[in-house]
């Protein structure tokens, strides 16, 4: 799907290059110069409010850290000037590739803070921005897409998009939930559900690779198809009979002794269920999979110039049936994540999204698991801050918070543009011969 | 792979990004019929028929004894199956029942599909036409509730005079959704984000500012308490009815006719058609033939919105809004994503999808009908509707499902899996 991505600058504005520079550089400004003045000049860090972090989930615990402040004010205006200069050095100097990704990552940092030192200020009576609760929000929001974003690469790297991660969602979701309740346990769930996302792994393999259908209509068909289905087999047969079909077990979260009982990141990162440990476990063995092993390189070959490895000895399309058939298993553990790790039931649509998000944090992190991984991260951050905000009484309306992951995720894709480079043979049908 | 020279760089570039124009151009063309497009129809039919029966779970019971009393679950089974597809039909196109009935009740689920399929024409053609030109909107979502909120701002807020207020609401509801669809193509073509991810987050971020539109003042109605519904639209901008007021068919059928019309010449006759159509079969190539790429794509997406805009107008001021003419969350009834199917099985020709339409419309008008009456949810038809696509993508699929006979010998497309 990335075809198009990589090749849009390259067609249609290497020549205006520097125009586009100057505008979006020139609207970053305004926006930095905006900051300054809503956050930092605003009423809510006005007469010397401070901003508050609280540093522990239970601050009222016995040894929990104490709550940080410090002045608003000048820190939110410093910051919003911060952006703004990151914006007016887009707009009137010659940066390299490698300085405007620090550009604009710094900036959107910059501008991040500046709300939050907003949102936070004053609010000491209420606890302030629990940190904590910041980073477990985040890594609960992050889950799905990372193990999303972790299918794709595999699809990717072996040269078939994947875009129906939304789908397998789903499909996960709903087959974990219906088995987990059916066995009442949640390790029948969990492998019920990595099954669901591999059948339409192995429905999208069959499709594009033995019927040569164009692979991102088809992913986007087969998102249709899977949130029809599971909806249809919700309405009709889950929700009519909730406590026989639809009322799973939960998985319970495992405290890790020692390690939980660091301060501020202790409880956030290690008091969580055993779906979240495996996901970052799974990322380190995918990358070092893909990277680092035999499988691993044919993989890449295939997805890179599949009629060299064919000339080798490679098996294209049977290396791609097998990647694509394992990488739904791991979004199909993601839609186990949404259903039985989160919520303990299976609802219409309940992915709502983030496959696609998990599919811009793949092209964020540049086709590898570990950038994938950050690009999670960072989404999920966003993804979480309604939650993380919806104590400080910040006035600002739940949509547009629940806005943020996907104006930030095109805002991201929008900056890197074409600085990103997919697998040579994505979205190539390989007929040989 | 990167250190690569930077002609070749172009070459390999060059060959993926060809192939993705071309395959959107081509992808339901080639050795494709008649014939396998209702056998698409057939098999889907029968595997919706599959789903009825597994889903009812009386019916799956008497499966459990089905070598003692086959006839038991069969029957049961052909039970489901009948009364679906037949309350399908009555709702769809004619119930016997009528026949010594008043016209509306006669003409009433014919009506309802031609009002379902009207907002599916304007959609086909809106996904195709930025199809034609290599790119892919999904973004429909987006730009007809964009769309819906300029007309339906129109329509409460100003106060103007009859005939007038209503041609100016649908022009507002067309620019809204064609503003919409030109930011992604600005984001497109400046920053070379990719047209699929960014429409799809803007399709939630459109959902979520209505959500919060409907409950801000100025917009929320309030007279209706407690529920997010936004003022109803001035009967001046209502789109006027068709066949007379007891039927509910309204102007926006003609619109869509016409839609039809100017899209077919706009690809044969216009310059900007054939740029545009340039632009998909090969960027570098059209870039090469002096056709400036960026802005094509731009005025693509643009005009691509323009078309969702005016589902959106008819979601909001016509007929078919079942909420007195005002806005209301679920305005979009996932027409942005039904387009897609239609636009595919209409092949991306303008007749071919208001046919696609019509046979869509028909299903989502009976619809309601079979859940009423059969018992079987409405959702159903989404799956129905996705695999008829996947069906007519892969004719090779069908052919082999049915043993027809290939056209050319697919030796070299020979399945190696």
């Amino acid at each position: 799907m990335t075809t198009t991505s990589i090749a849009a600058p390259s067609v249609g504005t290497a020549a205006k290059s520097g125009r586009a520079n100057l505008i979006a550089g020139l609207s970053q400004a305004v926006i930095g110069v905006y900051a300054v003045f809503a956050f930092g000049l605003g009423a809510r860090t006005q007469h010397s409010a401070k901003a508050a972090v609280g540093m522990a989930l239970n601050p009222n615990a016995p040894g929990a850290l104490h709550m940080q402040q410090f002045p608003a004010a000048p820190v939110a205006i410093a910051l919003g000037a911060l952006c703004t200069v990151c914006g007016l050095v887009r707009a009137f100097v010659t940066v390299s590739t490698v300085g405007r990704r620090w550009l604009t990552s710094g900036y959107v940092l910059a501008f991040v803070l500046a709300f939050l030192v907003w949102a936070s200020a004053g609010t000491s009576g209420r606890g302030g921005i629990s940190l904590p609760f910041a980073i477990q929000n985040t890594l609960i929001a992050a889950v799905p897409l990372i193990l999303g974003a972790l299918c794709g690469v595999i699809c990717e790297r072996s040269g078939v998009v994947n875009v129906a991660i939304e789908g397998q969602f789903l499909f996960g979701a709903f087959a974990g939930a219906m088995a987990a309740t059916m066995a009442n346990s949640v390790w029948v769930g969990l492998i019920a559900g990595c099954f669901g996302g591999a059948l339409l792994g192995a429905l999208l393999a069959v499709l594009a690779n033995r019927y040569h259908i164009e692979q991102v209509v088809l992913g986007v068909v087969l998102n249709v198809f899977a949130l029809g289905l599971t909806s249809f087999l919700y309405t009709q047969v889950l929700a009519p009979n909730q406590s026989s079909y639809n009322n799973p077990p939960i998985f319970q979260a495992i405290r890790i002794p020692g390690l939980a009982s660091i301060p501020v990141i202790g409880e956030a990162l290690f008091d969580n269920n055993i779906i979240l440990y495996a996901t970052f476990v799974i990322v380190v063995i995918v990358e070092i999979a893909l990277f680092r092993t035999r499988w691993g390189l044919r993989t890449r070959a295939v997805g890179e110039h599949p009629r060299a490895a064919d000339t080798v000895g490679i098996k294209v399309l049977g290396t791609r049936y097998r990647n694509v058939i394992l990488a739904g298993l791991l979004s199909g553990l993601g839609g186990v994540w949404l259903s039985i790790g989160q919520v303990g039931a299976f609802t219409t649509n309940m992915s709502s999204g983030k496959g696609f998000i998990a599919l811009a944090a793949l092209i964020v992190g540049r086709w590898s698991p570990v950038g994938a991984l950050g690009a999670a991260l960072l989404f999920g951050f966003f993804g979480g801050l309604g939650q993380t905000l919806s104590s400080l009484q910040t006035g600002v309306p739940s949509q547009f918070l629940s806005m943020a992951p996907y104006l930030v995720t095109v805002f991201v894709v929008a900056s890197l543009g074409g600085l990103v480079r997919p697998p040579a043979a994505e979205n190539q049908p390989f007929v040989k011969g | 792979m990167t250190t690569d020279t930077t002609p070749e760089e172009r070459a390999q570039e060059q060959e993926p990004l060809g192939g993705f124009g071309a395959s959107l151009q081509n992808i339901f063309s080639a050795e494709n019929s008649i014939l396998v497009t209702v056998l698409a129809i057939v098999l889907a039919l029968i595997v919706g028929a599959i789903l009825m029966v597994v889903s009812d779970t009386s019916a799956m019971s008497k499966a459990d004894y089905f070598f003692q009393s086959p006839g038991d679950f069969l029957s049961a089974a052909w039970h489901d199956i009948s009364t679906g597809y037949s309350a399908l039909f009555k709702g769809a196109i004619f119930d016997p029942k009528t026949v010594n009935g008043t016209p509306s009740q006669f003409f009433g689920p014919i009506t309802g599909t031609l009002l379902d399929a009207t907002p599916l024409i304007f959609g086909g053609l809106a996904v195709s036409l930025a199809f034609r030109g290599g790119l892919f909107n999904i973004g429909g979502q987006g730009q007809l509730i964009m769309g819906a909120i300029f007309a339906g701002y129109v329509g409460f807020a100003w106060h103007l005079p009859t005939g007038l207020h209503v041609i100016v609401a649908v022009i507002a509801g067309a620019i809204g959704g064609g503003l919409y669809g030109l930011l992604v193509g600005v984001l497109k073509a400046w920053r070379g984000a990719h047209e699929v991810i960014v429409t799809i987050m803007f399709n939630y971020a459109a959902f979520l500012f209505l959500g919060w539109l409907l409950n801000a003042n100025g917009f929320h109605d309030p007279h209706v308490f407690g529920q997010a519904v936004s003022k109803p639209v001035d009967p001046n901008a209502r789109l006027p009815h068709l066949f007379g007021d007891s039927v509910p068919t309204d102007i926006s059928l003609v619109i869509a006719i016409a839609a039809a019309v100017v899209v077919s010449w706009f690809f044969r006759r216009s310059k900007l058609g054939f740029e545009v159509r340039a632009l998909g079969f090969n960027p570098f190539a059209a870039r090469t033939a002096g056709i400036n790429v960026g802005r094509t794509r731009i005025l693509t997406m643009a005009l691509s919105g323009l078309l969702f805009g005016l589902v959106g107008v008819c979601q909001t001021l016509g007929t078919a809004n079942a909420n007195n003419n005002s806005l209301s969350p679920n305005i979009d009834a996932n027409l942005g994503f039904t387009a897609i199917t239609v636009a595919l099985l209409g092949r991306n020709k303008p007749w071919g999808i208001v046919w696609a339409a019509l046979l869509f419309g028909a299903f989502d008008a009976g619809a309601p009908i079979m859940q009423a009456s059969a018992g079987i949810r409405v959702e159903i038809v989404s799956v129905i509707e996705a695999l008829i696509v996947i069906f007519v993508a892969a004719p090779r699929l069908v052919q082999e499902i049915f043993r027809l006979r290939a056209r050319r010998a697919a030796a070299a497309t020979g399945g190696q899996a």
